[in-house]
This record gives C-alpha cells, sequence and structure tokens, in this order.
C-alpha cells in the first residue's frame, strides 16, 4: 500500500486579487517505507504539495489518500484526530513549543492520542535517547541549540508512531555538519521505526539520501526518481 | 497539559499578564470595599429601625394607611391579650427577643412660660420593652446604645427633638447646643398664653383661649414649679381635648429635621391616660422583634395564622421593618443602584483589559497556534487553551484582589475614620465590611471569572480559526 496517494489534485491561491495556481492536477505516490525527497525550485509548489500531503491545507480539486484513506471529506476535527495519529511533522523553524520541555515536547503528541502516562513516559525516554538527547531532557527550547532542536522536533514527530512524517526544509536553518548529522538521524529513524517520510527540499544531500525524488516545476510533477533496491 | 501550557503562557510574559492581573485585583479591592461600605450602611441602618420599631408591627388595620396621628380610631383593644398570645405561641417564641407595646398620637405641645406651641407626634413607649429592643445586635455593630433617656423618669417625663425645643424657646433651660434664637425680634418676646393674649406662633399653632385656662392650670397644679414643664394637648378617644403637662428632662437630636421638630417622647401610661382616661387603654402597634432578620418570613406567616384564628376578634394586620421605613429601602436602593454602576464599569473595564491581553497573546502566538494545530490539536483545543488562561487571570486577580481588600479593610476599620451617616447623630467609625462576608467574595470570584472567560472568547476564537498553513508562515 502506497503512503500517499494524490490524483489530479490542483490548488490555487489567491494573493491580493491575482490568482497563483500553486498546484496543477498533480498524481504522485509516495511508496511507504521509504525517504522521499521533493525537490524543485521556489516557488514550484513543493511546499503546497507538502502541506496539502500532510492535511493542513485542502486541495481544491482532485483526491488525496494518506494511509489508506481518504481525507478530502474529513472534517476539521476529524483531521486533527488523523495528523495526530498518523502524521508527525518537522519545520525547518523546528516550531518546538518553548514553553514546553524537551521532555514535553515530544510527549505532547502522545497526549493528544491518549497514551498512558507510564508508556508516554517509556516511549519519551525512549525517543530522547534515540536522538541523543537524555540529558537535555528538562531543557526548554531556548536552552538548545539548532541541530538539538531539531532532534527533540524530530523524536516529538516520531513520538507517537504515525505511518508518515512530512518535513519541511528540516535542514534549511542548520549549517551544513548538522544537516548532514539530522539527514542522517532521519534515515536511521526512518528505517528503524518502518515510517514513510517525505522531505521537501533542494539540498542535495537530502535529495543524494532519499529513496526517491520527485522534482516539481510549476505546479506539476516533472519527474520521480526511485530507487530500485527498496 | 492544556493547562500546564496556558499557566506557562501567562508566566511568558510576566509584565503583561502581572499589569492585567493588576488590573483584575483594583477592579476586585474596588467591589469589595464599594460593597462593605454599603454593606455596613445597610446593617447599619437595618439595626438602627429594628431597635426603635422592631422587625414586625402588629397593628389594627389600616393605621399604617389612614390612622397615623388617630389612636382612637385605631387603638388596639386588649392589647396586653394579643401580646401575651404572640409571647406564649411555640412557634414564635423561639424567634422573639422583644414584644412591646407603642402608642403614637398627634397633639399640640405648648410652652406655657413662653406662650408658643406646636404640632407634634408624640410616642408613648415602654421603657423596658424599648431597651431591650436597644440591645440588638445581629450585625456585630461595637459598643451599645444607652438606655432610653425616659429610664428612671417619673411617669409624667418626656423627651422632646431639638427642634421642638427649639420652637417651644427650651434650648437654654435644656442646654440645647447651637440653638439660635429667632432673628425676628417680635417672635423672641415671650407671651402669656391666655384669652386676652395673641399666641407668638402662626394661628393653625394657637391654643384657644378655653385649652390655653386648661393648661394654665394644669401648669399650677404642677408640684414641681420649677421644672421644664410642656402641656401636650391632645384629642381623646371620646373626641374631647385634654391636656397632660410633662416634665421635659432632655431634648435629643433626630437626625432628620421634619422628625426632630415634632418629636416627643412619653411613658406609655402616660400616653395612654391623655387619650384613653379612664377607659381601658389601648396601643398603636405591638412591636414584635426576632432574634434575626432572616426569620421574619416565617414569624410574619405564623403571625398572620394568629390573627386569622386565635385573634381574630378584631381587626389586626403585621407589617414589617421595611414596609414601616421606606426610606430603608429607598437608601438601600440607592446604594445597590451606585454598587451595580460601580461594578459594571470595572466588569467593563476588566473586559477590555483582558480582552486585549488576550488578543496581543493570540498575535504572538501564531506560529505556536500552526504548530499546535498541525501535530493534531483541534480547533476546540486552542480555544480551550485561551479560555484557561483568561480563566486563570480572572481566578488569580480575583483571589488576590480578595486578599488586598481584606488588608485594606484591616486597615480602615483600625484607622480610626470617623463619618456620620444618613440618618444619625453621632459619628461612627468608617467601617467595610469585608471578613467574614463569603458571598460577595465568591461573587466577586465568579463575576470576574466569567468576565475574563467572556473577554477570552473572542480572541480564543480568533485564534483557533487562523489557517494553519498561514500562522505556520509566521514562524
Amino acid at each position: 500500500m502506497s503512503a500517499i496517494v494524490l490524483k489530479q489534485v490542483v490548488k490555487s491561491y489567491r494573493v491580493e486579487s491575482v490568482e497563483v495556481q500553486a498546484l496543477r492536477g498533480v498524481d504522485l505516490e509516495i511508496r511507504s517505507r521509504c525517504l522521499t525527497a521533493i525537490a524543485g525550485p521556489s516557488g514550484s509548489g513543493k511546499t503546497t504539495l507538502l502541506n496539502v500531503m500532510g492535511c493542513i491545507d485542502r486541495a481544491d480539486r482532485g483526491e488525496l489518500t494518506v494511509d489508506g484513506t481518504p481525507v478530502d471529506e474529513l472534517a476539521d476535527d476529524l483531521l486533527s484526530d488523523f495528523r495526530a495519529a498518523r502524521l508527525g511533522f518537522i519545520f525547518q523553524s523546528f516550531n518546538l513549543i518553548p514553553v514546553l520541555t524537551a521532555y514535553e515536547n515530544i510527549e505532547y503528541p502522545l497526549r493528544l492520542t491518549g497514551v498512558a502516562a507510564p508508556k508516554r513516559r517509556e516511549r519519551v525516554l525512549a525517543m530522547l535517547d534515540a536522538v541523543g538527547l537524555s540529558a537535555h531532557a528538562r531543557h526548554r527550547p531556548g536552552q538548545l541549540s539548532g541541530g538539538q532542536q531539531q532532534r527533540v522536533a524530530i523524536a516529538r514527530a516520531l513520538a507517537a508512531a504515525p505511518r508518515v512524517i512530512l518535513a519541511d526544509e528540516p535542514t534549511a536553518n542548520l549549517d551544513s555538519h548538522t544537516g548532514a548529522a539530522i539527514i542522517e538521524l532521519m534515515r536511521q529513524m526512518q528505517r528503524e521505526h518502518g515510517v514513510s517520510i517525505v522531505i521537501c527540499s533542494h539540498d542535495a544531500q537530502v535529495i543524494a539520501a532519499a529513496d526517491d525524488a520527485v522534482f516539481i516545476r510549476d505546479g506539476q510533477v516533472e519527474s520521480v526518481q526511485r530507487s530500485a533496491s527498496i | 497539559m492544556t493547562f500546564a501550557l496556558a499557566v506557562r503562557n501567562l508566566e511568558r510574559n510576566r509584565r503583561r499578564s502581572i499589569t492585567t492581573l493588576a488590573a483584575i485585583v483594583v477592579g476586585a479591592v474596588a467591589i469589595l470595599l464599594f460593597g462593605g461600605y454599603t454593606r455596613n450602611i445597610k446593617y447599619g441602618m437595618q439595626m438602627g429601625f429594628v431597635r426603635s420599631s422592631g422587625h414586625l408591627q402588629i397593628q389594627h388595620k389600616d393605621y399604617f394607611l389612614y390612622g397615623s396621628g388617630n389612636p382612637a380610631a385605631y387603638g388596639i383593644v386588649d392589647y396586653q391579650h394579643v401580646m401575651d398570645v404572640v409571647r406564649h405561641d411555640p412557634v414564635l417564641a423561639p424567634m422573639l427577643t422583644v414584644v412591646t407595646p407603642t402608642l403614637q398620637l398627634g397633639g399640640i405641645a405648648g410652652n406655657f412660660a413662653a406662650g408658643v406651641s406646636r404640632t407634634v407626634i408624640a410616642t408613648g413607649s415602654d421603657v423596658a420593652g424599648q431597651n431591650e429592643l436597644r440591645k440588638w445586635n445581629d450585625f456585630g455593630f461595637e459598643g451599645t446604645p444607652p438606655p432610653l433617656a425616659l429610664t428612671g423618669t417619673p411617669a409624667n417625663a418626656a423627651v422632646v427633638g431639638e427642634g421642638v425645643a427649639r420652637v417651644l424657646q427650651l434650648c437654654g433651660p435644656l442646654q440645647v447646643p447651637d440653638c439660635a434664637a429667632p432673628q425676628d425680634s417680635s417672635r423672641r418676646t415671650p407671651t402669656r398664653i391666655g384669652p386676652t393674649t395673641r399666641d407668638v406662633e402662626p394661628a393653625s399653632n394657637s391654643l384657644p383661649p378655653d385649652l390655653a385656662a386648661l393648661s394654665n392650670s394644669e401648669a399650677a397644679a404642677s408640684p414641681h414649679p420649677r421644672d421644664i414643664r410642656i402641656e401636650l394637648l391632645a384629642a381623646t378617644a371620646q373626641g374631647a381635648p385634654n391636656v397632660a403637662s410633662l416634665s421635659v428632662i432632655k431634648a435629643e437630636s433626630q437626625a432628620v429635621k421634619d422628625l426632630d421638630d415634632i418629636y416627643v417622647a412619653l411613658h406609655l401610661s402616660q400616653a395612654q391616660r391623655l387619650i384613653y382616661g379612664r377607659d381601658p387603654p389601648q396601643v398603636t402597634a405591638i412591636i414584635v422583634q426576632l432574634h434575626h432578620t432572616s426569620q421574619i418570613p416565617a414569624a410574619r406567616a405564623r403571625l398572620q395564622q394568629l390573627l386569622d384564628t386565635t385573634l381574630k376578634g378584631q381587626p389586626l394586620e403585621v407589617h414589617d421593618y421595611e414596609t414601616l421605613n421606606p426610606y430603608y429601602g429607598q437608601t438601600v436602593g440607592f446604594f445597590a443602584a451606585i454598587f451595580g454602576f460601580i461594578s459594571i464599569l470595572i466588569g467593563v473595564i476588566v473586559l477590555f483589559t483582558v480582552g486585549n491581553t488576550m488578543s496581543m497573546a493570540v498575535v504572538e502566538r501564531t506560529p505556536e497556534i500552526g504548530t499546535l494545530r498541525a501535530i493534531g490539536v483541534r480547533r476546540s483545543g486552542i480555544r480551550k487553551m485561551f479560555m484557561i488562561e483568561g480563566m486563570l487571570l480572572g481566578l488569580a486577580g480575583s483571589v488576590l484582589g480578595i486578599v488586598v481588600a481584606l488588608g485594606l479593610a484591616f486597615l480602615i476599620n483600625h484607622g480610626g475614620i470617623t463619618w456620620t451617616p444618613p440618618g444619625r447623630v453621632d459619628a461612627v467609625s468608617l467601617t467595610v465590611r469585608v471578613w467574614g462576608e463569603p458571598a460577595p467574595m465568591i461573587g466577586v470570584v465568579i463575576a470576574l471569572t466569567c468576565v475574563t472567560l467572556v473577554s477570552s472568547w473572542i480572541p480564543s476564537r480568533r485564534g483557533a480559526r487562523i489557517n494553519i498553513v498561514s500562522a505556520l508562515r509566521h514562524a
């Protein structure tokens, strides 16, 4: 089963009085348990595509199936619950909740999905250990470096054991060394947890590390390169 | 987690949270202090009325509306029996503190020596009963009032209002302070009342010659010619004029000039002799005082039951102190209106202050809202988070306000500040009743928390409706 399937997805924005066609009939299949990179020049529509796949933006037309669930018609609350249970997000600016500690940030999605306290604790500690931040559990985001914050964000994205993780330019705010480490970590986590990761990036390191690479231009899929080894 | 998040978000922008909290605290303090002040006035007035006229009065039917000053037509016959029935009723007895009779009559008081007179309303009281009435102190006011000036005095003793003393030119002998003689010298000349002289008072107040002669003879018969004496003329039950010679022992200010100018107090027996002569004495009201004001409905219902059964021999009715003293209700209503206005004003200020704070919080935390929504928080979760923040501000502010108000009230109550409330002659301590009044405190907490919830509602709704993608763009 594919992680995400898009059929003739159209999305347009109105900027002042001008209508901008961000996605023009996108047909795409994201494979399960793969790390997929979406690449393209600025304004090509890759972030819009990621937002639509992440169910935080709705397509104007077309069909979207995520983890086997057609999500187009889901009401807002059901869509929120769906995101909490099945999807994880990693953002360019890390987007951690500044008033929560690293531990609590990772714990938050588990609370949303109603995981019991002992299991929650076990899971959070395991995730902190996996991203190498056990010693920073009580630190708030402001007390962590950019790389550490992104590690916490990765742990948070994986905490609730989602089926798909969507990452928007996760290395853009990091130096190349830290960025490489983050990509390596994501790759490692993807393999360990058997999760599908879709990364939107024009970072060559990311594209190189990906199983599949989707190239998008002017709101349309230009090409898809799939690794045969999967 | 939503609660913890709300608490921490309040800590995040401490200065703004403290400023908002301060507005709520000031609002709570203002409401509690002003409420405590008006409550003290209300209790003080209630105490004054209950100490003088009881909680309830049994009167002859229609006396209250039509019979004032006409004890002959509206007297209660066999009032001792009525009082005995009330006192010994098993339902009423546990509620009662005092049951005492009173007789009010209208008449003309004249100063024989100065040749002046004026119309008065005289009240005949059972001194022992009145002194018992004055002990009532359900609200814990400091100090006890002195006994009636008539206590231990002869049967013909009387107390007059300072206004009566002034008009009857008794200020000097009664040592009334600040009692200037009239400017018009022609009115200062004492003129003996008699068949050939003109009274110095207007014609309506002057004694007819035959009554003046009666008055003169009463005065001449006085065993104590050096007493300060007045003559009280009233119509007897048979309609004939009667005069009582009274020994004025004191002039007392009655605070309200209209009352001060007509007030005469005398012993009940004297008043009854004046009106009923040798006939069986009557009274115009039986004063019933209860342990607590809250017992009025039960006591009233029982009294009505007795009037309809055991005492149905004569037409009687029951009135409570609020009906008997409309000034009480007017004053309480007046202060309630001011209190309501101030409360609404404070509520509006808190509403806008908290609303502004929450609006700024929503704007500042837009990326966070986007993140939370993206990871699966529902719109209602976002709404709840901001509403909890508002509610916490309201709760903390009002609880802190209670603490500050209690402290300020303590300082005010022990600061030795005095004032003279309306309707009183003596200065009293400025007291603000906050301590021991849980209802207003709970009310303030509930009201201000509700106000903050309402003011958080619009910003929280706006925050919850933010488009996720747009919100994330602010990061």
